[in-house]
Parts: C-alpha cells; structure tokens; sequence
C-alpha cells in the first residue's frame, strides 16, 4: 500500500491541480490526472522522505480562512507603512522558537509568517530549533512572537503533528 | 454594472501592485524592502486575477479557473523566495537598521567551527583513500585557530 500510493493526499491533490489548469471535468481528464497524480509521487519519492497525514481536516479550514483574512489585511498593513514616513519604521529581528518538528509544518509556518502582516521569516537555525523573523515595524518583539505562536503555529501542529 | 465591479478590481489591483514596488524605492535597508514586493503584491495580483476570473467566465465560453493557480504558486514561490534572500542577506551581513539577531552563544560558535573544521578533514581523508596518516596532524593543528580567527571576526 505504501509503496504503490506513498502519499495519498498528494495523488488528489496532483489531480485537481491538472483538472484547474486545464478548466474542464470531462472523464479522460479526470483520469489522466489521477494516473499524473499517482506516478508523479512515485518517480519523485526521494524529495518527499516523510508522510503526510492530516488530522483534523477542519481546524486546516478553519487555518486557511483566517490566514486569507490576515493576508488581506496585511496588504493594507504594509501599504499605509510604505506610504507613512519610512523614517518612523523601527524594524525588529526575533527569535521564535518553534515547536514544530515536521518539514511540512515548518515550511508552512514560515510561509504563513511572510505572509501576513509586517513580519518575514528569514532563516531557519541549522538545528531546526529557532526561526529568525524579521518585522517592519514592531517595538515589542516579544508579544509578536506570542502572537505567531498561538495564532499559526498551534493550529498547524494540531494538523501535521499530534499533540 | 459589472463592468464598473470589474474596473475597481483592477484599478486596486493596480495601486496594490503599483504600492508594493513603491516600497523597493522609499524603504530604507534591505530587510525592510522585502516586504514590499512579497506583500502589497499578493493582494494586487490576486484582485487582479479575481477580475480575469469574472471577466472570461461571463464571456460564456465557460469557466476561466486557471488564475486560481497562479494565485495558489504567487502564495507559494513569494514567500520562499524572500527567505532565501533574506538568508542570503543575513548570511553576508548585510546593513540593517534593525539590531541584528544573535545567533547561538558563543561556546556553542567555537563548538560548530571546531565541529564544521573535523567534519571538513573527514571529508579530505576519505578522499584520499591512500590513508596518509600524516595529514591528519595539521588538520587538528589548525582547529584552535581557525575558531579563535572566526569568533574575532565577529
């Protein structure tokens, strides 16, 4: 089972990403991008050593919207600094330390990070153990590293990892 | 009306867009630059996209849906992108306005060298497979040094 279907949320996923791109839901386009989506992760096994298992699917739902909602309102965010005088910004590094072990979840995490209002994430320590967040404009690190923890990385180790 | 609907998304695609590289010209130091273009961008293009959306799907010549994709890889290529410059920066120790992180402790800076160093010789001696067992000797030699030029550089 392992072996002929290593990564079973890849497979559908794979398919939908095909079926979008080419717009349509006839038959033969269903297939083919099932058939993509099961070869794919095969002859690609060496890039993705860990499985991925999803938890609860509805915190991940629950994980997106909010994270659409932080991205729109980081947009407006970054765009009244960058209008605002660039002289006034005092911009901040932070150590996050994660919790998070998986690569998937790390990965997501510093995605979310970048995304979402005033904050980039910028290196990885070697030993997985910190991630260095660089913010636009924050005068107390600390309680924005708070933030992070508990609004993006708790719901995402309750997906990836169980608790 | 839904021309009207259609412009506005446009035109605030447009301004997003035109903000975010804005932000390459009024910010001050590298790191703060980076935000500009991997956030003010994301909802520039996406209201865009929406715009393409509507605007092909209504043309009657079915739905138009593969703007979600390029939304879905600009959420997934942005952001690493801007990490690995972000790395690179931090990496070459780039000017930054902000103070710049401390990384580990210094113990733990002479033990990565020393590590980094013997790991570097391992590599030289399965290289030479001959076993020369002399080159050995100034490789442990150069160890101490190495970690004490590299803790006064920093």
């Amino acid at each position: 089972m392992t072996r002929l279907l290593p990564h079973p949320i890849l497979t559908p996923a794979l398919a939908g990403v095909w079926l979008l791109m080419n717009s349509t839901i006839e038959p033969g386009h269903i297939l083919l991008g099932l058939l993509l989506g099961w070869m794919i992760p095969i002859l690609t096994i060496r890039f993705w050593p860990e499985t991925v298992r999803i938890h609860k699917p509805w915190v991940l739902l629950r994980y997106i919207s909010v994270l659409l909602f932080d991205i729109v309102m980081a947009n407006f965010t970054v765009a009244r600094l960058i209008l605002g005088n660039p002289d006034r910004l005092k911009p901040a590094f932070a150590r996050l330390p994660l919790d998070l072990t998986s690569d998937l979840a790390i990965s997501l995490l510093a995605n979310s990070i970048t995304l979402t209002p005033g904050t980039l994430s910028a290196k990885l320590s070697e030993d997985r153990k910190f991630l260095i967040v660089h913010a636009l404009n924050e005068t107390d690190p600390e309680a924005m590293v708070a933030t992070i923890k508990k609004r993006y990385e708790r719901p995402l180790k309750e997906v990836f990892e169980t608790c | 009306m839904l021309d009207y609907f259609l412009s506005f998304l446009i035109l605030t695609g447009a301004i997003f867009t035109f903000i975010g590289s804005l932000g390459l010209v009024r910010l001050k130091d590298f790191y703060t630059r980076l935000h500009g273009p991997t956030k003010a961008t994301t909802l520039g293009v996406g209201s865009l996209l929406i715009a393409s959306v509507i605007f092909f799907s209504t043309r009657g010549t079915g739905v138009s849906l593969h703007e979600l994709l390029i939304t879905l890889f600009l959420f997934i290529t942005a952001p690493v992108s801007a990490h690995m410059l972000a790395k690179a920066a931090l990496h070459l120790n780039l000017d930054s306005l902000a103070k710049m992180p401390v990384e580990k402790a210094p113990e733990e800076k002479v033990k990565k060298v020393k590590k980094e160093v013997e790991e570097k010789t391992d590599e030289i001696q399965t290289d030479e497979k001959a076993a020369h067992v002399s080159s050995e000797e100034p490789a442990k030699e150069s160890t101490p040094q190495n970690s004490n030029e590299k803790l006064a550089d920093s």
